[in-house]
């Protein structure tokens, strides 16, 4: 089988800063990280093609990524974490892709490659949108289904999951190929075995641009995308309130009080 | 496309350059200078810049005749004929977005046997419900539900179309938005009509530390999926009711390559979190998976969903249904009480913008009470017990205080 996961190079961390002075934005530090719900769709993944190739059907992963020349850090931990190959997307007509375009870029790559099954995590941590993953399914006209918390039974034809979803769980059956977002409960990652650390270090990334995957320039980047952010501003921080110390029963009266003034009991 | 810097504006104070994710900026002789092989053209820098000295060019026009387009639309989530609470929000919002636009509000409402649920959305303030009913739409299909919208809004061209950043919204928008080749922002808080006529849709991004505003200017509809709980509820209309349309659903466009096999509900809870106007949520602090009892008696007496912090999921106290936070979900509830939870940046992402946060904690310096309006220092296995019984004991009792 033939298994594609696709990841995400995301800020190191969440928190951004303002320069009280100035009222903007600072975003110190360029440390960065695979989006963490990646890291899930990586391990299950690997788990599967472990799964298919104990059944007899020899699997590969291939962990593809778009982004700047510097994705190329995530594509190596991707290897060292158990992916065969890497796919860096990465060219200037790329830039500002909304999620339209970033599904497209995606699924003209995962086009090339026809991988039986491609994974996602449920959303990035920056962006948060969750529509990269099923954008990649309607794109290449694939059966989806999102929010995977299980992967109950598989084989080279179809797929029973289990998805997480607000009021429970939905158990479905989904034919291959298909485009699967994970959610965290699916697994438990791995850390990077030494074997995996020496083929990182060893790996040769492919590279590929927008002529390589046949994207025409017009349907990349910014000037394929829908949507146009105009305006970007910090909201207002949230300031503590009071606090009250004390003895546990004082405290519990108080806590009635606060909630008696807001109408709860 | 390009970005270009403004010789004549920069005066090289670098700013920029702190505000850029990619390391993309320099300043050189005192001149921002752009490095294009890294920047991603996210904008940052251009919002920064106090100068107006960077610009992004695009340049791009409609390719149709956008006045086509009217009307709003609301998606009428449903699972087995009981419409989701978040679609009543939309109506609220949606009617203030369509008398802006001097149009008609309608939702639209695939299912089966959900005549109830149609007459219950006639009764809101909006004016058309456009109503697919077929026992292949019973349960939600990405693929299905995904075709039928695509070519309903193809045909009846709305402008603004908006669902419930729900698991079903925020997987079937998507689809639709990339058929139509139309924007869709995801999980906005705020939705206005500016001067130009535009949807302004406000989202948090980089987990809710900075808010971005988005606008589709050369495509329609414009799509949004909008969280739960951030507009009121929608009042019935006070007279008369709303036109029913029933649509027949083109068999063709039915075919899906899944199949839903069962449903399993999840029993424990009577609340679902991210619906629930108050949650109680318990972190490390609680000390084991059996002190979340203590959560549930108090829940249960004041109508609450329990919620957990990333450190109780991964101890395998509860499971990751509950998880508030960066890596579970994001809530928005009137009321926030957070008992053992430190309140690293990563659960508050999930929780900050709850309207009022009670926080209980041992450690007075725990970051959850920079955030919180009532901070209690002390223990909450202590504290919670005496609350509920407490609220028992005065249930009944005769109010003290006159009203």
């Amino acid at each position: 089988m033939k298994i594609c996961c696709c990841i995400k190079q995301v800020p190191g961390t969440t928190e951004v800063k303002i320069n009280p002075e100035t009222n903007t934005l600072v975003r110190e530090g360029v440390e960065t990280q695979i989006n963490p719900f990646d890291l899930y769709a990586l391990e299950e993944a690997v788990r599967t093609k472990e799964r298919m190739t104990a059944a007899g059907d020899p699997s590969t992963v291939t962990v593809i990524t778009m982004g700047p020349p510097q994705a190329e850090d995530a594509l190596r931990e991707a290897i060292s974490l158990g992916a065969d190959d890497s796919i860096l997307l990465s060219d200037r007509a790329f830039a500002g892709s909304d999620t339209w375009c970033t599904s497209y870029v995606l699924a003209m790559a995962l086009t090339k490659i026809q991988p039986d099954l491609a994974f996602c995590g449920m959303q990035a941590i920056d962006g948060d949108t969750g529509q990269v993953g099923p954008g990649i399914a309607i794109h290449m006209s694939q059966a989806q289904v999102a929010y995977v918390a299980e992967i109950k039974e598989i084989d080279s034809k179809k797929a029973t999951v289990k998805r997480l979803i607000e009021d429970g769980y939905e158990v479905c059956e989904i034919k291959l190929p298909a485009v699967m977002t994970v959610v965290k409960e699916i697994n438990e990652p791995r850390t990077p075995s030494l074997r995996g650390k020496m083929a990182a270090k060893k790996a040769e990334i492919t590279k590929w641009g927008a002529a390589d995957i046949d994207a025409p320039a017009e349907k990349c980047g910014l000037m394929g995308s829908p949507t146009q952010v105009v305006r970007i501003m910090t909201p207002p921080c949230r300031g503590g309130g009071d606090t009250y110390e004390g003895e546990g029963p004082e405290l519990a009266d108080k806590l009635y009080d606060v909630l008696k003034s807001m109408e709860v009991v | 496309m390009s970005i270009r810097v403004d010789a004549s504006k920069c005066n090289g104070c670098s700013l920029c350059t702190k505000s850029c994710g990619t390391n993309a900026i320099e300043v050189k002789d005192k001149l921002a200078t752009i490095t294009l092989e890294s920047c991603t053209m996210c904008g940052a820098c251009v919002a920064t810049c106090r100068f107006k000295a960077i610009s992004i060019d695009i340049e791009k026009q409609a390719t149709e005749d956008l006045s086509q387009y009217k009307g709003v639309w609301v998606f009428g989530e449903q699972r087995d004929g009981k419409v989701a609470p978040v679609v009543f929000e939309l109506i609220n919002v949606g009617r203030d977005l369509a008398d802006a636009r001097k149009c008609d509000l309608a939702v639209v409402i695939l299912g089966h046997n959900i005549s109830d649920a149609v007459e219950e959305l006639a009764s809101y303030p909006l004016d058309k419900v456009y109503v697919y009913e077929a026992p292949e739409l019973e349960n939600y299909d990405a693929e299905r539900y995904c075709r039928v919208l695509t070519d309903v809004t193809r045909e009846l061209k709305p402008e603004i179309f908006l669902a419930g950043a729900t698991t079903t919204g925020r997987s079937f928008m998507s689809g639709v938005a990339i058929s139509l080749y139309t924007g869709l922002t995801a999980d906005c808080t705020g939705l206005e009509i500016g001067e130009d006529g535009l949807l302004h849709q406000t989202r948090p991004a980089y987990g809710g530390n900075i808010m971005a505003t988005i606008l589709c200017p050369y495509t329609r509809p414009q799509m949004a999926t909008v969280r739960h709980k951030v507009f009121r509820m929608s009042c019935k209309r006070a007279e008369g009711k709303a036109e029913i349309v029933n649509l027949t659903p083109k068999p063709a466009l039915f075919s899906s390559r899944s199949k839903v096999l069962e449903f399993i509900e999840d029993v424990t809870e009577k609340v679902n979190l991210v619906d629930a106007d108050i949650i109680i949520s318990g972190g490390r602090g609680l000390g084991g998976p059996e002190n979340f009892s203590i959560l549930r008696e108090l829940a249960e007496e004041i109508g609450a969903a329990v919620g957990s912090s990333r450190a109780a999921v991964d101890a395998g106290w509860i499971s990751y249904a509950h998880q508030v936070g960066q890596t579970g979900k994001t809530v928005c509830p009137k009321l926030y009480i957070a008992c053992g939870i430190s309140g690293a940046v990563q659960h508050q992402v999930g929780m900050k913008s709850s309207d009022t946060i009670i926080a209980i904690n041992k450690d007075p310096n725990a970051p959850i009470f920079q955030i919180a309006d009532f901070g209690f220092v002390g223990d909450a296995l202590e504290i919670l017990p005496m609350l509920t019984k407490k609220i028992k004991a005065m249930r009944g009792a005769p109010s003290t205080c006159p009203v």
